[in-house]
Protein backbone atom coordinates (compact mmCIF):
# COMPACT_ATOMS: atom_id res chain seq x y z
CA UNK A 1 0.00 0.00 0.00
CA UNK A 2 1.06 3.58 -0.63
CA UNK A 3 0.01 6.80 1.08
CA UNK A 4 -1.64 9.60 -0.87
CA UNK A 5 -2.32 13.09 0.49
CA UNK A 6 -5.85 13.76 -0.66
CA UNK A 7 -8.02 16.88 -0.60
CA UNK A 8 -11.35 16.35 -2.38
CA UNK A 9 -13.00 19.67 -1.54
CA UNK A 10 -11.51 22.57 -3.50
CA UNK A 11 -13.26 25.55 -5.12
CA UNK A 12 -12.08 27.38 -8.22
CA UNK A 13 -12.75 30.78 -9.76
CA UNK A 14 -16.08 29.38 -10.92
CA UNK A 15 -17.56 29.43 -7.41
CA UNK A 16 -18.95 32.89 -6.65
CA UNK A 17 -17.14 32.79 -3.30
CA UNK A 18 -13.97 31.33 -4.84
CA UNK A 19 -11.02 33.71 -5.12
CA UNK A 20 -10.15 34.85 -8.64
CA UNK A 21 -6.65 33.57 -7.90
CA UNK A 22 -8.03 30.02 -7.80
CA UNK A 23 -7.40 29.31 -11.47
CA UNK A 24 -6.84 25.74 -12.68
CA UNK A 25 -3.16 26.49 -13.28
CA UNK A 26 -2.62 27.99 -9.82
CA UNK A 27 -4.48 25.15 -8.11
CA UNK A 28 -2.47 22.44 -9.87
CA UNK A 29 0.87 24.21 -9.27
CA UNK A 30 0.14 24.84 -5.59
CA UNK A 31 -1.20 21.34 -5.02
CA UNK A 32 1.99 19.85 -6.46
CA UNK A 33 4.24 22.32 -4.63
CA UNK A 34 2.54 21.64 -1.30
CA UNK A 35 2.63 17.87 -1.58
CA UNK A 36 -0.92 16.89 -2.43
CA UNK A 37 -1.30 13.72 -4.54
CA UNK A 38 -5.03 13.78 -5.26
CA UNK A 39 -7.39 16.74 -5.45
CA UNK A 40 -11.13 17.01 -6.03
CA UNK A 41 -12.65 19.99 -7.83
CA UNK A 42 -15.96 20.84 -6.18
CA UNK A 43 -17.45 24.18 -7.14
CA UNK A 44 -20.93 25.08 -5.95
CA UNK A 45 -23.53 23.36 -8.12
CA UNK A 46 -21.37 23.30 -11.24
CA UNK A 47 -18.82 20.91 -12.72
CA UNK A 48 -17.77 23.15 -15.58
CA UNK A 49 -14.25 23.97 -14.40
CA UNK A 50 -13.26 20.35 -13.78
CA UNK A 51 -12.04 19.43 -17.25
CA UNK A 52 -9.35 22.10 -17.48
CA UNK A 53 -8.02 21.27 -14.01
CA UNK A 54 -8.02 17.56 -14.89
CA UNK A 55 -6.06 18.21 -18.11
CA UNK A 56 -3.46 20.29 -16.29
CA UNK A 57 -3.30 17.62 -13.61
CA UNK A 58 -2.57 14.97 -16.23
CA UNK A 59 0.42 16.99 -17.47
CA UNK A 60 1.69 17.67 -13.96
CA UNK A 61 1.24 14.15 -12.59
CA UNK A 62 -1.53 15.14 -10.20
CA UNK A 63 -4.69 13.06 -9.87
CA UNK A 64 -7.78 15.27 -10.26
CA UNK A 65 -11.22 13.91 -9.38
CA UNK A 66 -14.07 15.87 -10.99
CA UNK A 67 -17.26 16.72 -9.13
CA UNK A 68 -19.09 19.53 -7.39
CA UNK A 69 -20.47 20.67 -4.04
CA UNK A 70 -24.22 20.32 -4.46
CA UNK A 71 -26.71 22.33 -2.38
CA UNK A 72 -29.87 20.32 -1.69
CA UNK A 73 -33.30 21.90 -1.16
CA UNK A 74 -32.70 21.64 2.59
CA UNK A 75 -29.50 23.67 1.96
CA UNK A 76 -27.25 20.80 2.91
CA UNK A 77 -23.89 20.97 1.11
CA UNK A 78 -22.73 17.63 -0.30
CA UNK A 79 -19.57 16.64 -2.16
CA UNK A 80 -20.30 14.65 -5.30
CA UNK A 81 -17.39 13.03 -7.16
CA UNK A 82 -17.43 11.07 -10.39
CA UNK A 83 -15.31 8.32 -12.02
CA UNK A 84 -15.28 9.83 -15.53
CA UNK A 85 -16.51 12.72 -17.65
CA UNK A 86 -19.52 10.84 -19.05
CA UNK A 87 -20.91 10.51 -15.53
CA UNK A 88 -19.88 14.08 -14.72
CA UNK A 89 -21.63 15.50 -17.77
CA UNK A 90 -24.79 13.60 -16.99
CA UNK A 91 -24.69 15.02 -13.48
CA UNK A 92 -24.22 18.50 -14.97
CA UNK A 93 -27.45 18.04 -16.95
CA UNK A 94 -29.14 17.05 -13.69
CA UNK A 95 -27.80 20.21 -12.00
CA UNK A 96 -29.01 22.37 -14.89
CA UNK A 97 -32.46 20.84 -14.54
CA UNK A 98 -32.71 21.40 -10.79
CA UNK A 99 -30.83 24.59 -9.88
CA UNK A 100 -33.13 27.36 -8.64
CA UNK A 101 -32.79 30.24 -11.06
CA UNK A 102 -31.56 33.40 -9.32
CA UNK A 103 -29.57 35.94 -11.38
CA UNK A 104 -26.05 36.37 -10.00
CA UNK A 105 -25.20 39.84 -8.74
CA UNK A 106 -21.43 39.66 -9.16
CA UNK A 107 -20.80 42.75 -7.05
CA UNK A 108 -22.47 41.04 -4.07
CA UNK A 109 -21.78 37.34 -4.56
CA UNK A 110 -18.63 37.33 -6.71
CA UNK A 111 -17.78 36.42 -10.28
CA UNK A 112 -18.60 33.00 -11.71
CA UNK A 113 -16.24 32.29 -14.56
CA UNK A 114 -14.73 29.32 -16.33
CA UNK A 115 -11.14 29.93 -17.44
CA UNK A 116 -8.78 28.00 -19.67
CA UNK A 117 -5.34 26.69 -18.75
CA UNK A 118 -3.78 30.09 -19.47
CA UNK A 119 -6.30 31.82 -17.19
CA UNK A 120 -8.28 33.40 -20.05
CA UNK A 121 -11.96 33.74 -19.25
CA UNK A 122 -13.95 31.39 -21.50
CA UNK A 123 -17.41 31.88 -20.09
CA UNK A 124 -19.29 33.70 -17.36
CA UNK A 125 -22.31 32.17 -15.67
CA UNK A 126 -25.22 34.43 -14.87
CA UNK A 127 -27.37 32.24 -12.65
CA UNK A 128 -26.21 32.28 -9.03
CA UNK A 129 -24.41 29.00 -8.31
CA UNK A 130 -24.82 29.40 -4.56
CA UNK A 131 -28.57 28.86 -4.91
CA UNK A 132 -30.05 25.53 -3.91
CA UNK A 133 -31.30 22.68 -6.05
CA UNK A 134 -35.03 21.95 -5.87
CA UNK A 135 -34.52 18.33 -4.79
CA UNK A 136 -33.87 16.59 -1.49
CA UNK A 137 -30.57 15.33 -0.11
CA UNK A 138 -31.76 11.75 -0.74
CA UNK A 139 -32.61 12.51 -4.38
CA UNK A 140 -29.14 14.00 -4.97
CA UNK A 141 -27.51 11.00 -3.28
CA UNK A 142 -29.51 8.55 -5.40
CA UNK A 143 -28.53 10.32 -8.63
CA UNK A 144 -24.84 10.33 -7.65
CA UNK A 145 -24.92 6.62 -6.85
CA UNK A 146 -26.86 5.84 -10.06
CA UNK A 147 -23.88 7.40 -11.89
CA UNK A 148 -21.39 5.33 -9.82
CA UNK A 149 -20.23 8.47 -8.05
CA UNK A 150 -19.13 9.13 -4.48
CA UNK A 151 -21.42 11.07 -2.13
CA UNK A 152 -19.98 12.82 0.94
CA UNK A 153 -21.97 15.38 2.98
CA UNK A 154 -19.63 18.37 3.44
CA UNK A 155 -18.33 20.05 6.63
CA UNK A 156 -20.85 18.24 8.83
CA UNK A 157 -19.65 20.01 12.00
CA UNK A 158 -20.47 23.50 10.71
CA UNK A 159 -23.44 25.42 12.15
CA UNK A 160 -24.90 26.09 8.72
CA UNK A 161 -25.29 24.24 5.43
CA UNK A 162 -24.38 20.96 7.05
CA UNK A 163 -26.34 17.73 7.23
CA UNK A 164 -26.77 18.15 10.99
CA UNK A 165 -27.50 21.89 11.09
CA UNK A 166 -30.16 21.62 8.41
CA UNK A 167 -31.70 18.26 9.27
CA UNK A 168 -30.96 17.84 12.96
CA UNK A 169 -29.77 14.26 12.73
CA UNK A 170 -28.68 11.66 10.19
CA UNK A 171 -31.61 10.98 7.80
CA UNK A 172 -32.44 7.27 8.11
CA UNK A 173 -32.52 6.46 4.39
CA UNK A 174 -29.42 8.38 3.28
CA UNK A 175 -26.47 6.33 1.98
CA UNK A 176 -23.14 8.12 2.33
CA UNK A 177 -19.66 7.02 1.26
CA UNK A 178 -18.12 9.16 4.02
CA UNK A 179 -18.75 12.38 5.95
CA UNK A 180 -16.40 15.36 5.62
CA UNK A 181 -15.35 17.32 8.69
CA UNK A 182 -13.97 20.85 8.45
CA UNK A 183 -10.37 21.84 8.86
CA UNK A 184 -10.40 22.69 12.57
CA UNK A 185 -12.65 19.81 13.64
CA UNK A 186 -11.42 16.80 15.60
CA UNK A 187 -12.60 13.40 14.46
CA UNK A 188 -13.32 11.94 17.91
CA UNK A 189 -15.21 15.02 19.12
CA UNK A 190 -17.36 15.12 15.97
CA UNK A 191 -18.16 11.41 16.26
CA UNK A 192 -19.31 11.90 19.84
CA UNK A 193 -21.25 15.09 19.28
CA UNK A 194 -23.29 13.74 16.37
CA UNK A 195 -23.43 10.06 17.43
CA UNK A 196 -21.76 8.91 14.23
CA UNK A 197 -21.56 5.15 13.97
CA UNK A 198 -18.07 3.62 13.78
CA UNK A 199 -18.80 2.07 10.37
CA UNK A 200 -19.17 5.53 8.78
CA UNK A 201 -15.85 6.86 7.47
CA UNK A 202 -14.85 10.44 8.27
CA UNK A 203 -12.53 12.48 6.07
CA UNK A 204 -11.09 15.98 6.48
CA UNK A 205 -10.69 18.29 3.47
CA UNK A 206 -9.80 21.96 3.07
CA UNK A 207 -12.90 23.48 1.40
CA UNK A 208 -10.28 25.85 -0.05
CA UNK A 209 -11.56 29.09 -1.57
CA UNK A 210 -8.17 30.88 -1.51
CA UNK A 211 -4.67 29.82 -2.55
CA UNK A 212 -3.42 29.98 1.05
CA UNK A 213 -5.93 27.30 2.10
CA UNK A 214 -4.46 24.73 -0.28
CA UNK A 215 -2.28 21.93 1.02
CA UNK A 216 -2.74 22.44 4.76
CA UNK A 217 -5.77 20.22 5.20
CA UNK A 218 -5.95 16.72 3.77
CA UNK A 219 -6.66 13.09 4.53
CA UNK A 220 -4.15 10.31 3.94
CA UNK A 221 -5.53 7.58 1.69
CA UNK A 222 -3.65 4.31 2.02
CA UNK A 223 -4.29 2.32 -1.14
CA UNK A 224 -2.67 0.80 -4.23
CA UNK A 225 -2.81 3.72 -6.66
CA UNK A 226 -4.31 7.21 -6.99
CA UNK A 227 -7.51 6.27 -8.83
CA UNK A 228 -11.24 6.77 -8.33
CA UNK A 229 -11.80 3.03 -7.84
CA UNK A 230 -9.10 2.89 -5.17
CA UNK A 231 -10.53 5.97 -3.41
CA UNK A 232 -13.87 4.21 -3.19
CA UNK A 233 -12.22 1.07 -1.77
CA UNK A 234 -10.19 3.08 0.75
CA UNK A 235 -13.36 4.84 1.97
CA UNK A 236 -14.87 1.39 2.54
CA UNK A 237 -11.70 0.14 4.22
CA UNK A 238 -11.45 -2.77 1.81
CA UNK A 239 -8.56 -5.25 1.84
CA UNK A 240 -6.19 -3.27 4.03
CA UNK A 241 -6.95 0.08 2.47
CA UNK A 242 -7.87 2.91 4.82
CA UNK A 243 -8.08 6.64 5.34
CA UNK A 244 -6.28 8.50 8.11
CA UNK A 245 -6.99 12.05 9.26
CA UNK A 246 -3.62 13.53 10.38
CA UNK A 247 -3.63 14.72 14.00
CA UNK B 1 -56.54 26.36 21.71
CA UNK B 2 -56.66 23.16 19.68
CA UNK B 3 -54.98 22.53 16.32
CA UNK B 4 -58.39 22.14 14.68
CA UNK B 5 -59.28 25.70 15.70
CA UNK B 6 -56.23 27.26 14.07
CA UNK B 7 -56.90 25.18 10.94
CA UNK B 8 -60.31 26.77 10.75
CA UNK B 9 -59.40 30.30 11.75
CA UNK B 10 -56.23 30.55 9.63
CA UNK B 11 -57.69 28.62 6.71
CA UNK B 12 -54.94 25.98 6.76
CA UNK B 13 -54.76 22.92 4.57
CA UNK B 14 -54.46 19.58 6.42
CA UNK B 15 -51.98 17.32 4.62
CA UNK B 16 -51.75 14.53 7.18
CA UNK B 17 -51.93 13.47 10.83
CA UNK B 18 -55.67 14.20 11.17
CA UNK B 19 -55.90 12.16 14.35
CA UNK B 20 -53.78 14.85 16.01
CA UNK B 21 -56.15 17.73 15.25
CA UNK B 22 -57.40 17.85 18.84
CA UNK B 23 -53.89 18.44 20.22
CA UNK B 24 -53.65 21.44 22.51
CA UNK B 25 -51.34 24.31 21.45
CA UNK B 26 -48.97 25.93 23.95
CA UNK B 27 -47.31 28.42 21.56
CA UNK B 28 -45.38 28.68 18.33
CA UNK B 29 -41.81 28.30 17.07
CA UNK B 30 -40.34 29.46 13.75
CA UNK B 31 -37.14 28.01 12.29
CA UNK B 32 -35.82 26.24 9.21
CA UNK B 33 -32.75 24.80 10.90
CA UNK B 34 -33.80 21.46 12.33
CA UNK B 35 -30.86 21.45 14.73
CA UNK B 36 -32.20 24.70 16.21
CA UNK B 37 -35.71 23.27 16.59
CA UNK B 38 -34.28 20.21 18.32
CA UNK B 39 -32.61 22.47 20.83
CA UNK B 40 -35.16 25.22 21.35
CA UNK B 41 -38.75 24.28 20.50
CA UNK B 42 -41.01 23.50 23.47
CA UNK B 43 -43.65 20.82 23.94
CA UNK B 44 -47.04 21.66 22.44
CA UNK B 45 -45.78 24.38 20.11
CA UNK B 46 -46.79 24.78 16.49
CA UNK B 47 -43.69 24.78 14.28
CA UNK B 48 -43.70 27.04 11.20
CA UNK B 49 -41.13 26.07 8.55
CA UNK B 50 -40.35 25.66 4.87
CA UNK B 51 -38.52 22.34 5.36
CA UNK B 52 -40.50 19.38 4.00
CA UNK B 53 -38.03 16.58 4.78
CA UNK B 54 -39.11 13.55 6.80
CA UNK B 55 -36.71 14.52 9.61
CA UNK B 56 -39.19 17.31 10.39
CA UNK B 57 -41.61 14.72 11.75
CA UNK B 58 -39.00 12.91 13.80
CA UNK B 59 -38.15 16.19 15.50
CA UNK B 60 -41.81 17.17 15.92
CA UNK B 61 -42.33 13.82 17.62
CA UNK B 62 -39.17 14.10 19.74
CA UNK B 63 -40.23 17.53 21.00
CA UNK B 64 -43.91 16.53 21.20
CA UNK B 65 -45.01 19.49 19.08
CA UNK B 66 -48.70 20.12 18.41
CA UNK B 67 -48.44 20.55 14.62
CA UNK B 68 -46.23 21.69 11.75
CA UNK B 69 -47.23 24.46 9.32
CA UNK B 70 -45.54 24.50 5.91
CA UNK B 71 -45.43 27.96 4.32
CA UNK B 72 -45.48 29.26 0.73
CA UNK B 73 -47.70 26.39 -0.55
CA UNK B 74 -44.88 23.89 0.07
CA UNK B 75 -46.02 20.29 0.23
CA UNK B 76 -44.63 17.62 2.55
CA UNK B 77 -42.47 14.81 1.19
CA UNK B 78 -44.32 11.46 1.05
CA UNK B 79 -42.23 10.06 3.93
CA UNK B 80 -43.09 13.14 5.95
CA UNK B 81 -46.79 12.43 5.39
CA UNK B 82 -46.33 8.81 6.48
CA UNK B 83 -44.52 9.78 9.69
CA UNK B 84 -47.12 12.46 10.40
CA UNK B 85 -49.90 9.87 10.19
CA UNK B 86 -47.90 7.40 12.31
CA UNK B 87 -47.18 9.98 15.00
CA UNK B 88 -50.57 11.70 14.86
CA UNK B 89 -48.93 15.11 14.51
CA UNK B 90 -50.70 17.13 11.80
CA UNK B 91 -48.80 18.66 8.89
CA UNK B 92 -50.67 21.78 7.81
CA UNK B 93 -50.12 24.13 4.89
CA UNK B 94 -50.66 27.75 3.94
CA UNK B 95 -50.05 29.91 0.90
CA UNK B 96 -48.80 32.67 3.21
CA UNK B 97 -45.14 33.42 3.92
CA UNK B 98 -43.51 32.63 7.26
CA UNK B 99 -43.80 36.29 8.30
CA UNK B 100 -47.51 36.51 7.56
CA UNK B 101 -48.62 33.21 9.06
CA UNK B 102 -46.48 33.77 12.17
CA UNK B 103 -48.11 37.15 12.71
CA UNK B 104 -51.58 35.71 12.36
CA UNK B 105 -50.87 32.76 14.65
CA UNK B 106 -49.30 35.03 17.28
CA UNK B 107 -52.33 37.27 17.25
CA UNK B 108 -54.72 34.33 17.49
CA UNK B 109 -52.89 32.69 20.39
CA UNK B 110 -52.62 35.96 22.32
CA UNK B 111 -56.21 37.16 21.99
Amino acid sequence: MKSFRTDLHIHTVLSPCGDLEMSPLRIVLLAKERGLDIIGITDHNSTRQCKVVWELGQKAGLTVIPGCEATTREEVHCLTLFPDFDALNEFQDFLDMHLTIIPNEASLFGYQVVVDEDENILEEFHNYLGASLDISVEEVEQKVHELSGIFIPAHIDRPRNSLFSQLGFFPPELKVDALQISKLAEEIAVRQKYWIKPDITLVKFSDAHYPEDLGKTYTIFEMEEPSFAEIRRALKGEAGRKVIIPQ
Amino acid sequence: MKVSEIVEKLDLKVYSGRKGLDREISGGYVSDLLSDVMGNAQEGEVWITLQVHQNVMAIASLKDLAAVILVNNLEPHENTVRHSDDENIPVLGTSLSTFEISGKLYQLLNQ
